[in-house]
């Protein structure tokens, strides 16, 4: 699988990744050896094998829905790179 | 007791030692903290906590003296940096986690240190846990403390690579800078580490240790487990990290046996699994003759060896980095720049996310985002991430097949030895390959460990590899026990914190 500059810029602008236009064309080498490496799984006959999502038991465990934690905002907060009045703080959005 | 012959005592030892007071908790942690601050070369710790240790000793020496001390009381450990402690500096390798001080303690560092044991500080890892030579850590790569010695390549005296990703904790074990340490193996980030250092590396059964608290990589595949200088002392640091924790939904709700006792117990007539497809090309001689000795030893001691077949070995790799990459571009899209660690700020907040995670994450990260994001993009998330899944059935298919006819595996632990970063062409598919005897344990989720058996003619460490059935570490253990005492491997690295006693 062959992917070309513009496929690349648009997976780093679904991945929300500002890539220069300088690096496109060496990531695009790199990707597209690497998936074709990958493509050896297409010598696996998997027609009817369900897909494996996890080790573990199939079934997720339930439990009652119940506040068991919470009332920490100032130690969540805490980390924040930018926080005011009990909120995290972002770049306005709406104009 | 000199620093040296202190530091030179197993986990079990140590334990023995405290509990008949020969020497304090507090005499063995500075012992240790004067170690970590000895090892700074090698770059095995991020962020050592000598006081916190020292105050956690102090409290393991007053319950020794009161005679309530606790399994792991003062018992020094090192903490892979990808465990969330509370409120000390959690970076898992990366830039974009900078001043990250989490409110919370991980489920598995809060049981080792309910069980007594003393924290020395968090170690180096690869970025995110992505890579197999920890060379990609935001703080530097680390240095493994073996040099090559002879043989070979006599006289190149390269610094080489600890292994990755938990290369810091397999570094400082094997420094004698930390007497046992946790780690994480995504697809073989603890045995390969353990093999390139001459260390013990268990990854237990996927749900026997939470994962609450441990930065995600690829959740499917994500595995905490020890790391120690002897079979005994991973299962007694196993069996304090074990255990259900409603906190993680895929944690198994069972009992966790008695690990060290199980050490104990018969090998004679069990039946060891040599599956045939492990003869790689390009896999050096000396690690194949590694092998045929470690089937004769177990030979020796009463198993009887079956040749075996898994046959989805050779696709056991791509799948997995299908998996993991598409899993970890998931897990890494809540490092925005909005909640903690580094904000780049930009014009508008699409520019500010955007900026952050570029600045924010290193060249490999970046990488297998990118890739898991394509292979989950519409069009090609049957092609490719679906895919994988299915081959991965087929693997841990290959595996319940081959526990039908044998109790545990025996294979190599990596293909190699450690090797020097410049040995390597920076081709990221010939690093992947590091991986290939370990990834197939990650997708079916059964427990692995790696022993030291023996040395590469140009004097490094080779380890060999058991895997057994999913929630069987005690065989496996038991099997690890039997190539230990066969392979008196005993030998020490260049560089010892303390010097060789």
């Amino acid at each position: 699988m062959a992917l070309d500059k513009a496929t690349v810029a648009h997976i780093a602008s679904l991945a929300r990744v500002r890539l220069a236009e300088a690096e496109l064309e060496p990531l695009a080498d790199e990707l597209s050896h690497i998936l074709d490496w990958v493509e050896q799984l297409n010598e696996v006959e998997t027609a009817g094998v369900p897909p494996m999502a996890s080790a573990a038991a199939a079934r997720l465990p339930m439990r009652d829905d119940a506040v068991t934690d919470g009332g920490r905002r100032e130690a969540i907060l805490g980390n924040a790179p930018r926080a005011e009045r009990g909120f995290f703080t972002v770049p306005k959005v709406v104009e | 007791m000199s620093d040296a012959a202190l530091l030179a005592l197993s986990l079990a030892e140590a334990r023995d030692g405290l509990a008949r007071k020969l020497f304090s908790a507090r005499e063995l942690t500075t012992a240790y903290n004067d170690a970590v601050a000895e090892a700074e070369p090698l770059n095995a710790y991020i962020t050592p906590t000598p006081e916190r240790a020292l105050a956690m000793a102090d409290a393991a020496d007053e319950r020794l003296a009161r005679g309530v001390g606790l399994p792991l009381d003062g018992i020094p450990v090192a903490v892979k940096d990808l465990f969330c402690t509370k409120d000390i500096l959690t970076t898992a390798g990366s830039h974009i986690l900078d001043g990250f001080r989490p409110p919370y303690e991980s489920t598995v560092t809060e049981k080792l240190w309910q069980a007594g044991a003393v924290m020395l500080g968090k170690t180096n890892l690869d970025e995110f846990a992505m890579g197999s030579s920890n060379t990609t850590s935001w703080y530097g790569p680390v240095e493994n403390p073996w040099r090559r010695q002879s043989g070979t390549k006599m006289g190149d005296n390269r610094p080489l690579v600890p292994g990755g990703s938990s290369g810091g904790s397999a570094a400082a074990v094997a420094a004698h800078a930390a007497l046992a340490a946790t780690g994480t193996d995504t697809g073989g980030s603890i045995r390969q580490p353990a093999s390139f250092c001459g260390i013990v590396g268990l990854k237990p059964t996927y749900g026997r240790c939470s994962r609450w608290g441990v930065v995600a990589y690829a959740s499917s595949l994500d595995h905490p487990g020890p790391m120690g200088r002897t079979v005994r002392d991973v299962a007694i640091l196993l069996r304090a990290m074990a255990g259900h924790d409603p906190r993680d939904s895929t944690s198994a709700p069972l009992m966790v046996p008695d690990y060290e006792a199980a050490l104990d117990g018969g090998f004679r007539g069990l039946r060891v699994g040599i599956p045939k497809e492990y003869r790689v090309d390009g896999m050096a001689d000396e690690i194949e003759a590694l092998w045929r000795q470690g089937v004769e030893w177990l030979r020796e001691a009463g198993a009887e060896p079956v040749e075996i077949s898994l046959p989805m070995t050779k696709y056991a790799l791509p799948a997995y980095y299908m998996i993991a990459l598409a899993e970890a571009s998931s897990n890494l899209a809540r490092y925005d720049g909005v909640r903690f660690g580094l904000r780049v700020e930009g014009d508008g907040l699409e520019e500010m996310y955007e900026l952050t995670r570029a600045v924010g994450f290193g060249a490999e990260v970046r990488r297998r985002v990118l890739i898991g994001t394509y292979v989950l993009s519409a069009g090609y998330y049957d092609a490719y991430y679906l895919k994988a899944q299915r081959v991965r059935t087929l693997i841990a298919r290959d595996f319940a097949a081959a526990f039908e006819q044998v109790d545990c595996i025996l294979t190599p632990t990596a293909p190699s030895a450690a090797f020097a970063i410049s040995e390597k062409s920076g081709d990221p598919i010939e690093m992947y390959l590091n991986d290939v005897f370990t990834v197939p344990a990650n997708l079916a989720g059964v427990p692995a460990v790696s022993v030291p058996a023996g040395l590469s003619r140009d004097g490094l460490p080779l380890g060999l590899q058991i895997t057994g059935r999913a929630f069987d570490e005690e065989t496996v253990l038991r099997a690890a026990g039997v190539l230990e005492r066969a392979a008196q491997f005993g030998h020490l690295p260049g560089f010892v914190a303390g010097g060789r006693s």
